[in-house]
């Protein structure tokens, strides 16, 4: 498998401390394999863009990631922990947060319900706690609701606070989406094509808000077909074909990356 | 003296029965209309309520003639009652925590078809496990506490009073609890499993709970369906309740504790008032002129004269109310059209 050597080469800044640790990861369904042996780390505090044509794996390795999938070999670490084979649940405990391609967002729930929902650690959502410890509750529910509205205001959502998730476009269904993972308050953000389908005075905004997330000291890593956004937005930029790691390393030293450019860019030009 | 004769009985016999489908209709809305669980199986609840009640309070099988049960706890009233009516809702739930702990994974349909399943297997049990429930034959000696103090007809009001009032109980239970965070994670699970899953809920064991509290209250209305009755007969729990009971939560409004509430006494009302469709033919038969007497005939031809008809009727008028609720008002009298109107689809469906 040629990924050790290129992610060697091409990778000059990966250091101690990673916050996300993906090792040689295998994922097959059937005698297709999706993903091929990925690894690539990804730093605290920054923003990193997972980019490779169509096919490359990246949604596969996203899912192996968040434990949709259980990989078959190799590992996932979060600060140094195994996560790999924990289910969606456990991952998203350990503080990993995740937005899909196509939101799924909760339709019949008002966007506040929405960003409510996510917050964790809630005394409330036990069946009794509303009867048994109604104090607690009450107060716990104050402070989400709080923390619901500062995330509204965020995402310029506050107008739609009262509507139903179905009646979002798509663009504001990802932003509701980016809140959500939000209020669960994670380590790492993982997104999956965040702007994709977004309208472009949308994408601007959103590409900001995640820059801003970034400076308060958010690690994010992002799906993006779009070159210039990788390029323009990332700290650092993972390169995915055939469902290995081609390259990572800054954008503008994977950019002239040669098996890079004939894998992915080339294409383009 | 009779207090109650004719239409006042009536009356108060069938809002009594309203009282009993309110409750189930609470329940069923709280799998359905909450978490979004197809329980077609609601019945099996009702029924394991209404045994464990009878069960607990029938008298020993030596004073009871056909006999084949072994156990009656004989529980004295008054004090037996709210024991038995525990005891009804712990065992709704304890079945619920096992029909659920198997089938609560399945999604949308195929939880339909497992329960609806899972209610046949538990009539068959209790059809064939004669040592604990008197078989087919049912236990027909279950107490109604009070009655023979009250005398007959003050205890149908009584027992009118005392199911109104738990009805509004369990409702201000229900309103409360879903009212509060709980609700939410429910809805939650109900709208997108993968996105709550993702957003670090364990979904399986919401619904295991929302499986387990919806059969409880369906447990409990079991038990004082059995007190009232006065005797529990498998022949009483068959599919035809899970589905009137549908029909009333689809006609009040999904997610809607009140439109539950409103559903199951329209529905009752008009499966019980339906009864006396050929009183009404007869009687207007009986009181037109008679130039116009081949009018109804005509319209209606000549009801066919058999003890059944009408009664058999009332199973497809509920079936044709069902369809027309479904497609013409999917919320419902109350319920929310833009809160239910993903609701049953698929994920990923939009």
């Amino acid at each position: 498998m040629g990924a050790d050597n290129s992610t060697a080469s091409a990778d000059a800044t990966t250091g101690d401390d990673a916050l996300l640790a993906v090792d040689e990861v295998v994922k097959a369904f059937g005698g297709l394999v999706a993903v091929d042996g990925a690894s690539f780390d990804v730093e605290r505090e920054s923003i990193t863009g997972l980019i490779g044509p169509n096919g490359a794996g990246k949604s596969t390795l996203f899912n192996c990631i968040t434990g949709v999938h259980g990989p078959e070999s190799g590992s996932v670490r979060l600060n140094g922990d195994e996560i790999q084979g924990l289910s969606p649940t456990e991952v998203a405990r350990c503080g990993v947060g995740r937005t899909f391609q196509t939101p799924k967002t909760f339709r019949g729930m008002t966007v506040r319900e929405n960003l409510a929902f996510a917050a964790t650690n809630q005394t409330g959502e036990r069946a009794l706690g509303p009867l048994l410890q109604s104090g607690t509750v009450r107060s716990e529910e104050h402070e989400v609701q709080t923390r619901v509205d500062e995330t509204l205001e965020f995402l310029e959502l506050d107008h739609l606070a009262d509507d139903y998730g179905s009646a979002l476009s798509g663009g504001q269904r990802k932003l509701l989406e980016l809140g959500r993972v939000l209020m669960m308050d994670p380590e790492i953000i993982l997104l999956d094509e965040p702007v994709a389908g977004v309208n472009p005075s949308l994408t601007d905004d959103l590409l900001r808000r995640l820059e801003e997330l970034n400076d308060h000291g958010r690690t994010i890593l992002f799906i993006e077909h779009d070159m210039d956004i990788v390029m323009q937005h990332c700290d650092r930029v993972v390169v995915m074909h055939n469902g290995t790691t081609l390259a990572s390393g800054a954008p503008d030293i994977v950019q002239n990356d040669e098996r890079v450019v004939e894998a992915y860019l080339g294409g383009y030009a | 003296m009779a207090l109650l004769t004719g239409w006042a009985a009536f009356v108060v016999g069938v809002a009594t029965i309203a009282c009993i489908y309110g409750l189930l209709t609470l329940g069923l809305n709280v799998h359905y209309g909450y978490t979004g669980l197809l329980n077609f199986g609601h019945v099996a609840f009702f029924a394991a309520g209404a045994y464990a009640a009878a069960i607990l309070t029938m008298p020993p099988p030596s004073t009871v003639t056909n006999a084949s049960y072994t156990v009656g706890f004989n529980l004295p009233m008054p004090w037996g009652f709210p024991v038995s009516l525990a005891a009804a809702t712990l065992v709704g739930g304890a079945l619920a925590a096992l029909i659920g702990a198997t089938s609560i994974r399945l999604g949308t349909h195929y939880l339909a078809i497992a329960t609806f399943a899972l209610a046949g297997v538990f009539s068959d049990v209790l059809v064939n496990e004669a040592w604990l429930t008197n078989g087919s034959f049912g236990m027909n000696s279950v107490p109604k506490p009070g009655q023979a103090a009250l005398g007959p007809d003050r205890w149908q009001l009584a027992y009118l009073a005392f199911s109104l009032l738990s009805l509004l109980a369990v409702y201000l239970l229900v309103e409360r609890v879903l009212d509060a965070p709980f609700g939410r994670l429910l809805k939650g699970v109900r709208e997108s499993e993968d996105a709550a899953k993702m957003l670090g809920k364990n979904t399986t064991l919401v619904k295991l709970k929302s499986f387990v509290i919806g059969g409880m209250i369906a447990g409990f209305a079991g038990g004082v369906y059995a007190h009232y009755i006065g005797s529990v007969v498998t022949a009483q729990f068959v599919p035809q309740v899970t589905f009137t009971v549908w029909a009333a939560m689809l006609l009040g409004g999904a997610a809607s504790n009140t439109g539950a509430v409103v559903g199951a006494v329209l529905v009752m009302t008009f499966e019980e008032s339906t009864r006396f469709i050929t009183t009404v033919y007869d009687w207007m038969q009986a009181t037109l002129p008679d130039a116009l007497s081949g009018l109804l005939p005509a319209i209606f031809g000549p009801l066919p004269n058999n003890p059944s008809f009408i009664p058999s009727m009332r199973f497809v008028i509920v079936g044709l109310l069902f369809v027309l609720v479904v497609r013409y008002r999917a919320e419902g009298l109350l319920g929310d059209p833009a809160e239910i109107e993903a609701l049953g689809e698929e994920e990923g469906s939009e």
